[in-house]
């Protein structure tokens, strides 16, 4: 929030006036007679989070912006470049950018998609992965869930291949690689993915769609302490304010809210 | 080799609301307990700062793992069942506290016609109006028995509401008032009211105020920060089991919770339950815990898992109609009974969609049960219509009228403009039990210990798909007379199945309760009728699934339950045949 003026609320006030305001709140509502904010349970977030100066503010700024992040962008799951150009071609079409603000690319979808596909999620960790896998749910059952559910891949593999696979088909189809097809061209792709008119092995070319088209919106919309909403940007666009403590204040009013966003960073107090 | 512990009063399997309360309950009553959860330690602590959608709404951290232990599910008899291996399609409650810490606290009490349903349904429409296959009954008590455990449990848990206006009768209001309201609820109320419904605040357990719980335990006021179904409460300010009931064993010095304690088995002899045979899963060693009472409180899947597993009572067959164990399972499944509705797109109205509590909002109880008059419907039980402000987060709220396409330029546009400018309201049904939907073992896939999985079938009949279709059609009205410019109302067909998803975590039966042991496994203190020091607590003992959010009705039962084991502990038998002095 480096270059931010003071954040305001509906009320006009500034932002270490929302403070004081939530730290009532917090008062009234019994945190500190219960006796909490006092121990080392809110220690933490009432003097780092909710108590927040505006200069800590713009020290820690630093760290939000486009700049502070570029550190952590590299690829950690992806190889080879090519396969993270498809990535970065197939989320812009699915949240590109308008005149409302950044698209995928510049929120950093493509490399939190790569984080993700690094970690636990991308191995399915927490799933269950005991065989028999039903492969093809036809015979079985075709009503099952998205997102690769029952197939013996872990979502990174789907995505590796489904990359591959869009980029073969951009091939194909129109002689060139996916991130260099025109749009229509792109549309038409990644439209027959959705529609599973394409083959995959191992998994319907839908399920790696739907698998695609969330992890976009979570890259888009998730805390930027995952390296993607950069700058809380996707939060602006949508006017959704983050890690706020609390909205008692707000609650039964009328008017709409205006906050400017807090990130986790923020809220926890580091 | 299994190492056998120290003899306890009670041992019981899970630590949620119903072992909660288990537990608070024998403690005090000076009994030494020891709870087995198989889920981490977790305080309150753990929930400060935690308001990060990706890690508690997308990956689910605070729900069961499916790694170790799940279900199977298939949506007909004829099929086979494929596991549920991902959470996005089970949400069930784990670590200390269970689903009690990240539910959202809509705070029902189901009603006196649930309890009675088979007698009152006869009494009304005759014996023909039953369907073919629907294995209803009769709990074997009624609304007024049940009365002084609802408002124990409701004063346990802060809860925070106002009368309902077409509601059974009460022994007390409400411990603490309704939440505040909102714009977005005055809309819901205003256009309800005009199509002359009688809608009132949902109950909730998020506490409208600071307020001190009989046993002493101080739940916070809420804050309405929004980060509330399916996280733990940053605040305090949400009843859960943690902050209450077994806050309140603990003070007695009573309890011993031990986490990271799989529980495989009931150990017993046919007749006398022994103990819990368990894993500790940060070890791999096998534990005997023995006790005078074993207490199942481990959620449905796992109470009917353990009883199968251990040989207790008589599995269900469905082509005999013999047998109990997993016969009448039921629930509020995700394309029927809840989550389908109407969403209404305003022009030129904001709302402030992102703040909110979990149990926040207003229903409409008039097609509720058998409120409404059934004789020329085509299906029996009914459906609340509620709109609740739980807080919209961004990466799951990204609807769109029906005519903008799912992804690209125009998605992106709508989808960001609509996001606070959409309301949901939604219909939530009963479910009747079928003879075709129960559960068993499932003779495929195998847990992390090898021992079989559960297996889940459900199949919706023609009353189920007529009584979500008129639940919706309901929402559609009442969205209508709010002012929406564009709707996106579900559509319910007539072939929907069962999608195999665990959503709701609103599942009952397989542990019936009822009158007899003819058509029951447990009495109404959740006593095992052929195993009398075996209680089977929680959901599995409901017979059917009623139109309301469950744990308040869950929690009554816990209660009488309870009551029930100290009953047993100091003089034995069957608490059934012998009532209890104070309800006699
Ligand atoms: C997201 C969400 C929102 C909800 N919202 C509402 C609501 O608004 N209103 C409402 O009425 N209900 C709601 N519910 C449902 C509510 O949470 C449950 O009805 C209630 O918590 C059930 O309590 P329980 O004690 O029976 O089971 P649980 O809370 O599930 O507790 C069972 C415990 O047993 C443990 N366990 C299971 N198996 C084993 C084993 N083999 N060995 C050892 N331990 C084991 C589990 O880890 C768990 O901790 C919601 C649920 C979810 C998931
Ligand atoms: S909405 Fe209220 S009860 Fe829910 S987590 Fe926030 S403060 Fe707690």
């Amino acid at each position: 929030m480096a270059d931010q003026q003071p954040p305001k609320d509906v009320n006009d006030k500034s932002q270490h006036e929302q403070d004081m305001g939530r730290r009532n709140f917090l008062k009234n509502t019994g945190l500190v007679a219960g006796g909490l904010v006092g121990g080392s349970l809110f220690g933490g977030l009432i003097s780092g989070g909710l108590n927040k100066t505006n200069e800590k503010n713009d020290k820690t700024a630093g760290n939000d912006s486009t700049n502070g992040i570029e550190i952590t962008q590299a690829r950690q799951f992806f190889t080879r470049h090519q396969d993270f150009k498809v990535l970065n071609a197939a989320t812009e079409l699915i949240f590109p950018e308008d005149d409302l603000g950044p698209g995928a690319i510049k929120l950093g979808v493509p490399y939190y998609i790569d984080k993700q596909l690094a970690g636990r999620w991308g191995v399915n960790a927490r799933d269950y992965r005991h065989a028999p896998y039903a492969i093809d749910l036809k015979d079985v059952d075709q009503t099952a869930g998205p997102g690769g559910e029952q197939s013996i891949l872990d979502r990174g593999m789907i995505f590796l291949q489904g990359l591959r696979k869009m980029d073969e088909e951009s091939q194909k189809r129109f002689e060139v690689t996916f991130d260099k097809a025109s749009e229509e061209q792109q549309i038409e792709i990644m439209t027959d993915f959705e529609a599973n008119e394409v083959k995959m092995k191992g998994v319907k070319a839908s399920e790696f769609f739907i698998l695609l088209k969330q992890a976009t919106l979570e890259g888009a919309y998730c805390d930027p302490l995952y390296g993607g909403n950069i700058n809380m940007e996707g939060w602006k666009m949508k006017e959704f304010p983050g890690a706020v403590a609390s909205y008692a204040n707000y609650i039964e009013s009328d008017e709409f809210a205006k906050l400017d966003p807090v990130s986790l960073r923020d809220y926890q107090g580091h | 080799m299994v190492k056998k512990l120290k003899k306890v009063d009670a041992v019981i399997v899970g630590s949620g609301w119903v072992g909660g309360i288990a537990a608070a309950e024998l403690t005090k009553a000076g009994y030494n307990v020891v709870i087995l959860e198989r889920g981490k330690n977790k305080k309150h602590e753990d929930f400060i700062g935690t308001k990060d959608e990706l890690r508690y709404s997308r990956r689910y951290e605070l729900m069961q793992e499916l790694n170790k232990d799940t279900i199977t599910s298939r949506n007909s008899m004829d099929k086979e069942a494929i596991p549920v291996r991902n959470n996005m399609n089970a949400r069930l409650g784990n670590n200390t506290g269970g689903a009690g810490v990240h539910w959202n606290g809509m705070s029902f009490r189901w009603m006196p016609y649930d309890f009675e349903i088979y007698s009152k349904t006869v009494e009304r429409y005759g014996k023909d109006k039953i369907p073919k296959g629907c294995t209803m009954q009769d709990w074997g008590i009624t609304y007024d028995e049940i009365e002084p455990y609802f408002d124990q449990y409701e004063k346990t848990a802060a809860i925070s509401g106002e009368e309902n206006p077409l509601g059974a009768s009460r022994s007390d209001k409400y411990p603490n008032p309704p939440m505040k309201d909102t714009p977005n609820i005055r809309l819901f109320t205003k256009a309800a009211k005009a199509l002359g419904y009688h809608p009132y605040r949902i109950p909730s357990a998020n506490a409208s105020q600071t307020y001190t719980n009989p046993d002493g335990e101080t739940i916070n006021g809420c804050v309405y920060c929004a980060f509330c179904e399916e996280y733990g409460c940053d605040f305090g300010a949400k009843a859960d089991p943690i902050g209450t009931v077994l806050k309140t064993a603990r003070k007695t010095g009573k309890m011993e919770l031990r986490n990271n304690a799989f529980v495989n088995r009931v150990s017993h002899d046919g007749k006398k339950a022994n103990g819990l045979i368990y894993t500790d899963t940060t070890t791999g060693e096998d534990f005997e815990q023995p006790a005078d009472i074993v207490v199942l409180a481990g959620f449905v899947f796992t109470n009917i898992k353990l009883l199968l597993h251990s040989k207790i009572g008589q599995p269900y067959d469905p082509k005999t109609g013999q047998g109990i164990i997993g016969k009448n399972f039921t629930g509020h499944f995700n394309n029927l009974s809840t989550y389908i509705g109407a969403r209404g797109f305003f022009e030129d109205k904001k709302f402030n969609n992102f703040m909110g509590a979990g149990g926040m909002g207003s229903s409409v109880g008039d097609f509720s049960g058998d409120n409404e008059d059934h004789t020329n419907l085509n299906y029996l039980h009914g459906y609340e219509v509620h709109y609740s402000q739980l807080g919209s987060r961004p990466i799951a709220n990204n609807s769109v009228p029906y005519d903008t396409p799912g992804w690209g330029k125009e998605f992106k546009k709508n989808s960001i403009k609509y996001y606070n400018r959409n309301l949901f309201i939604t219909a939530q049904t009963g479910f009747l039990p079928n003879k075709n939907t129960y559960l068993d073992l499932d003779p495929t896939y195998k847990d992390a210990l090898g021992n079989p999985l559960l297996r889940v079938t459900v199949e919706y009949t023609k009353q189920d798909i007529e009584r979500a279709k008129a639940g919706v059609a309901r929402c559609e009205e009442i969205m209508k007379e709010m002012g929406a410019d564009k709707m996106n109302v579900d559509i319910v067909r007539d072939d929907t199945v069962f999608d195999h998803k665990f959503y709701t975590d609103h599942f009952f039966g397989g542990a019936i309760m009822g009158a007899t042991p003819e058509n029951s496994a447990v009495n109404t203190y959740s006593q095992m009728w052929n195993m009398e020091n075996l209680f089977v607590v929680g959901g599995s003992s409901f017979p059917h699934t009623g139109n309301y959010n469950p744990t308040v009705t869950i929690g009554a039962f816990a209660y009488r339950a309870a009551e029930g084991m100290i009953k047993f502990l100091k003089e034995g038998g069957n608490l059934a045949v012998k009532p209890l002095e104070e309800n006699a």
